[in-house]
């Protein structure tokens, strides 16, 4: 066993191993299924403008909020904007925001995790009371204060939500690290005299993949909710520009008079979760060095 | 002892179960706190958010006057239907013929909770109390039109008998005012004017300590017909029928509970289930549907106040008086009170709402594009003209100001060819920007803090505190003192009238619409008028089936 | 342990409530309006006198130190937003309520958590687990300001077994406990089946299936301690975050907690409120972060030595 997992990730036959991977991936038919269904949603949100129906900011007041019907494909918002429409273009900020921020907070949460993790000591100490004091910084003023000192932008949005997301993800990383290092097979790899670098990046992180992909994935609804609330309190995206996050929120105000506003915009959202974490349920068990089995 | 032992187990089994489902049974069947209520006259309020605290000279919002008004009562209160001033603590009043000394003759029956006649010298205490520097009252310019009031209060005289309030005996209190100040009555009904109990604030500090423990319920004298019976933070404020009052026989109420609820959605699901008997508003989401289905419980209350847009005169292209005009002729109102706000909210026509005090200002505000585009054009915007700069239009977080700067911004968009940004602000941070000037247009509400029209014209003079449109025109600032000086409704109204159509002219603000008092009341609860100023003075509230 | 606990309690705590504690007096007060700034414009002398009150016009040094000073001896210093009432008191009310009910949410949703992850674990890659991890999936996919407000028309609008809002009765606790806690009942089933996943693969597994023990001892005695790890490192904070209240659910729900404080008291610019709820918060998630280093060491004997 232990040689096993040496050799699979001493990276001897990283190639073949890359190949079985995708190969093992494209058989998981749900997870081939969710990526379709990323593409399909992500190029529709990217043509947004050739596909609409409508503009995006285009009201019909006295129309109000109506149900789906053969005109407006979802229905309307209380400002008889064109629901369907919004949520392509909303979709836009939504996987840019899904994306972008958490791979922010996963790369620094992982950077920070697994050298906290590694180097133990003095260090490890310094660097996760760093993370116990920006947990308990209150976040509500952080918001505020960005807000002043920044023009409102969405790549300071990225930063604020990388910031508070990483956090976690920094300690569960460490603490995997930890007893990863404890580990013969990173024993064997010190003792063979390998550079520190070249055991965390070849033999450590490979063997965490699977806690950070879980993690990860149960990071990016968090990260599009949290867009939501900052764009509510002034930070990100401005009105008439949406989000999936912000409708959903606009839709649970009024969830009981038109409840379609809070439906199609969730069931999108939730699908693309759901294809994120097929995806990374694939992913996982197409690479991880200890699930590969047959 | 076989026997038993099998009854126990039994009963260790049977009676937690026994005793959970009939509490599900009972849950499901008891009636309702609302029914409950009503059959022992407790009224239940839902009153938006906890109170800053129970002391009338320190707090500043609407959900603690609602408390203030059951806890406190002043020289006079307001008859509910017209707010006209009718005897409180004061049994009579007149006004001496220089128009500026007003006697009053307070009842001897009036007594504080703790059995205490109520004085004038009570009275002149409070006065000293909210005009002293060192309590920071923020409505100690209410008492402002009183002699040396204003001195005092910034610290320039430091002696009380030189500020126009005298008590010459227990009974007679007497005020001299520094200008003719006709709603100076309706000024008495205002929380800031209520009495406090000398000795109850003594015990606990000095006539100016701000944040005594004295409003605490054990420690607590009002004399209002209510006295205070529990204050739970965030949970309930209850207050119970006072046995000292000297109008008890006329309060049918016995009890009111108020439960600090702040979010909408909440306090309306909590209405439905029969939680409370009064809501403080209603989402305008649910509006319809309570027409529709509940019009009796529905109410849309005409409120004294203004929603609109205030501009930066400072900035081009908005020192335009032509761009602004244009501005303001683009917003099609009806159609955002009819679509957006649904609650009866009258269009604007003018800046003062129709009404105050019985004032009507003349129709200067409408929704006509084709002039909005020639004032444009001739302003040098627009087709064959300059581009519109960039402009800002400021709100703060709030779903209902979003909305309604969302449709505004299409209407610019559509009927103007303007593009205007949104920018939406965190309350403290907006009320920053907008007091530095660092806007463009930004969102404003007036509230009318007594029923007059001078609490809406007399923002906009120069260097008023809160005109932050960098506005002013000395013709205005005159008329504002003509009004000011004079006691004549005829002449006052005119100079207002004139400084109204001056100021709409001028479009420094663009007026959208006049509030509504919009929320749920039971039809149980009798004696709630409608007014403008949403003041239900709990004496003349009972409840009925 | 003992020297490791005794230098986290005694150094490395009071230092990093030092830091955030300095951080963040600092940075409040970078936040545009005060306390005292209102929509009515507040005369320029009554604004003086109030800061005079609160000591706000002095030095920001100054303040700094007569505020460090007053908290080292326990005293938070009253309430701006609340003048009759001192930060203490405030929080001292309201943290029994959020404590109450993160309890609920937090037995809630480890006991269906662990529950639910070891078992879609178990039966990994069957419809079983696919069914619990979407189960799982929409526990976090819904928002709590959907969820509750969902539950609500469900439970307590619709079919009417269960209060809307409040804080009195005992049913009063049910849907607000179950609000807060269903995402973390999805955050902790998926952690447990990836933490158990990686667990069951292992040789002492494998040494305990061929001893002829029961699928069902293998998971809980051997298995179980091992795939905590993940869990108990997200519960630290979680479980901090728990305790003390949520605003989402507390408004929701009409609930008088701390979660409404946190929010409130920065919306408000309350300094001495905003202070005392960050520290009061700082202390707990330090604690808790500490415990959840102690469990760590305890689940997986080779961090000890870490």
């Amino acid at each position: 066993m232990t040689t096993r997992r040496t050799e699979r990730t001493g990276g001897a036959t990283g190639g073949s191993l890359r190949r079985d991977g995708m190969r093992r991936f494209a058989r998981n038919r749900i997870a081939v299924g969710g990526c379709l269904f990323l593409a399909v949603m992500a190029a529709l949100s990217l043509c947004a403008p050739v596909v609409a129906p409508y503009a995006y900011d285009a009201q019909d007041l006295s129309l109000g909020a109506t149900f789906a019907s053969g005109k407006h494909w979802l229905g309307t918002d209380i400002l008889g904007r064109d629901l369907f429409t919004r949520i392509l273009y909303g979709g836009r900020v939504t996987f840019a925001v899904g994306v972008c921020a958490t791979l922010v907070s996963v790369l620094i949460g992982v950077a920070w995790g697994s050298i906290a993790g590694w180097a133990g000591g003095k260090t490890d100490t310094v660097m996760m009371r760093f993370v116990d004091i920006a947990y308990a910084f209150p976040f509500t003023i952080f918001v505020i204060i960005l807000m002043v000192f920044f023009e409102r932008s969405l790549l300071l949005l990225f930063m604020a939500i990388g910031a508070v997301e990483w956090l976690t993800m920094a300690r569960i990383v460490r603490g995997q690290v930890m007893a990863l290092r404890q580990r013969e097979f990173v024993e064997v790899a010190i003792g063979l005299g390998l550079s520190r670098t070249r055991i965390v990046l070849r033999h450590i992180l490979p063997n965490i993949a699977g806690p950070v992909i879980v993690y990860a994935t149960l990071t990016i609804p968090a990260v599009m909710l949290l867009e939501a609330f900052l764009s509510f309190l002034g930070l990100g995206v401005q009105p008439p520009a949406s989000s999936w996050g912000i409708l959903i929120r606009e839709g649970a105000e009024s969830m009981e008079e038109y409840p379609w506003l809070l439906v199609f915009p969730g069931i999108l959202l939730s699908a693309t979760l759901f294809s994120l974490n097929f995806i990374g349920d694939g992913l996982r068990d197409a690479f991880d060095p200890r699930t590969t089995r047959e | 002892m076989q026997r038993r032992h099998v009854m126990n187990q039994i009963n260790v089994i049977q009676l937690p179960l026994f005793s959970l489902l009939s509490f599900l049974l009972s849950c499901s069947q008891k009636t309702t706190p609302v029914e409950r209520g009503i059959s022992s006259q407790t009224l239940l309020i839902a009153n938006q958010t906890e109170p800053q605290d129970l002391d009338p000279h320190i707090v500043t919002g609407v959900p603690e006057f609602h408390i203030m008004e059951a806890l406190f009562e002043g020289l006079v209160i307001a008859e509910p239907k017209e707010l006209q001033p009718v005897p409180g603590v004061a049994r009579s009043w007149d006004l001496a013929a220089d128009g500026l000394t007003w006697t009053f003759h307070l009842r001897n029956d009036a007594v504080w909770s703790n059995g205490d006649r109520v004085t004038a010298g009570d009275f002149r205490f409070s006065y000293q109390r909210i005009l002293s520097p060192n309590l920071g009252s923020e409505y100690a310019y209410m008492h402002f039109c009183i002699e040396g009031a204003e001195a005092y209060n910034k610290g320039t005289i430091t002696d009380f008998s030189k500020v126009g309030v005298d008590a010459l005996d227990d009974t007679t209190l007497v005020m001299r005012l520094c200008r003719p100040t006709p709603y100076f009555l309706s000024l008495l009904a205002h929380h800031s004017f209520f009495p406090v109990h000398p000795a109850t604030i003594l015990k606990f500090g000095k006539i100016d300590t701000r944040g005594t423990v004295w409003t605490r319920p054990e420690n607590f004298t009002g004399n209002g017909p209510f006295r205070l019976a529990a204050w739970e933070i965030n949970r309930i404020i209850a207050v119970k029928k006072s046995e000292t009052y000297w109008d008890r026989s006329s309060v049918r109420l016995r009890e009111i509970d108020f439960f600090p609820i702040d979010n909408q959605q909440t306090e309306e699901r909590s209405f439905r289930t029969g939680g409370v008997h009064v809501t403080a508003n209603l989402a305008p989401g649910k509006i319809e549907w309570y027409r529709a289905n509940r019009p009796e419980a529905l109410r849309t209350d005409p409120y004294l106040g203004t929603y609109f847009y205030v501009v930066n005169v400072t900035k081009p292209p908005l020192d335009d008086p032509a761009v602004r005009r244009a501005l303001s002729l683009a917003v099609d109102r009806a159609a955002i009170v009819r679509h957006i706000l649904k609650g009866g909210q009258p269009p604007a026509t003018c800046y003062t709402p129709p009404g105050t005090g019985g004032y009507h200002a003349d129709s200067a505000v409408r929704f006509d594009t084709t002039e909005a585009k020639r004032l444009l054009a001739k302003a040098g915007y627009g087709p064959g003209g300059r581009s519109f700069p960039a402009v800002e239009l400021l709100y703060n977080t709030s779903e209902t100001h979003h909305t309604v700067a969302q449709a505004v911004q299409q209407m610019w968009k559509r009927h103007l060819g303007i593009e205007v940004t949104l920018v939406n602000q965190e309350w403290k941070v907006y009320l920053a920007s907008k007091q530095r000037g660092r806007f463009g247009i930004a969102r404003m509400g007036w509230i009318g803090d007594y029923n007059d029209p001078m609490t809406f014209l007399d923002m906009w003079v120069k260097d008023g505190g809160n005109n932050n449109s960098g506005w002013s025109h000395t013709r205005y600032d005159s008329l504002i003192a003509v009004a000011a000086a004079t006691s004549d409704r005829e002449a006052r109204f005119a100079a207002f009238r004139e400084a109204e159509a001056l100021l709409l002219d001028e479009m420094p603000i663009v007026p959208v619409y006049f509030y509504t008092n919009v929320y749920l009341l039971h039809p149980a609860v009798k004696g709630w008028d409608p007014n403008l100023l949403n003041i239900h003075n709990y004496k003349y509230v009972y409840l009925e089936k | 342990m003992i020297p490791f606990l005794l230098r986290r309690v005694c150094i490395e705590m009071p230092l990093s409530l030092l830091v955030i504690f300095t951080v963040t007096f600092f940075l409040i007060r970078l936040a545009p309006g005060g306390p005292f700034s209102s929509e009515k414009s507040v005369s320029a002398q009554v604004r003086a006198e109030l800061e005079r009150h609160y000591g706000l016009d002095k030095p920001l040094q100054v303040q700094y130190v007569n505020y460090l000073a007053s908290v080292v001896r326990g005293d938070l210093g009253p309430s701006f937003k609340y003048p009759g009432s001192t930060v203490a008191d405030l929080i001292a009310g309201a943290f029994p309520v959020s404590l109450e009910l993160g309890c609920y949410a937090l037995l809630f949703a480890l006991l269906f958590g662990i529950t639910a992850g070891m078992l879609a674990a178990s039966k990994n890659g069957t419809w079983c687990d696919y069914l619990i991890m979407s189960i799982g999936m929409g526990g976090i996919c819904i928002p709590s300001f959907v969820l509750g407000p969902l539950l609500v028309l469900v439970f307590g609008l619709i079919l009417g077994w269960l209060p809307v809002a409040g804080w009195s009765g005992p049913l009063d606790r049910v849907l607000p406990s179950l609000t807060l806690g269903m995402v973390y009942v999805a955050y902790i089933a998926r952690l447990m089946r990836g933490g158990m996943l990686e667990i069951l693969v292992q040789d002492f597994i494998k040494t305990a299936r061929a001893k002829g023990l029961s699928e069902r001892m293998v998971l809980v005695r051997h298995a179980m301690r091992g795939s905590l790890l993940p869990v108990v490192s997200f519960l630290g904070p979680a479980a901090a975050g728990l305790v003390t209240g949520s605003f989402v659910v507390e408004t929701i729900f009409s609930i008088p907690g701390l979660g409404r404080f946190f929010v409130t008291a920065a919306f408000n610019r309350d300094y001495t409120m905003i202070m005392g709820t960050v520290i009061f918060y700082a202390v707990i998630i330090i604690t808790f972060n500490m415990v959840v280093d102690v469990l760590l060491a305890y689940l997986d004997p080779r961090l000890r030595n870490g």
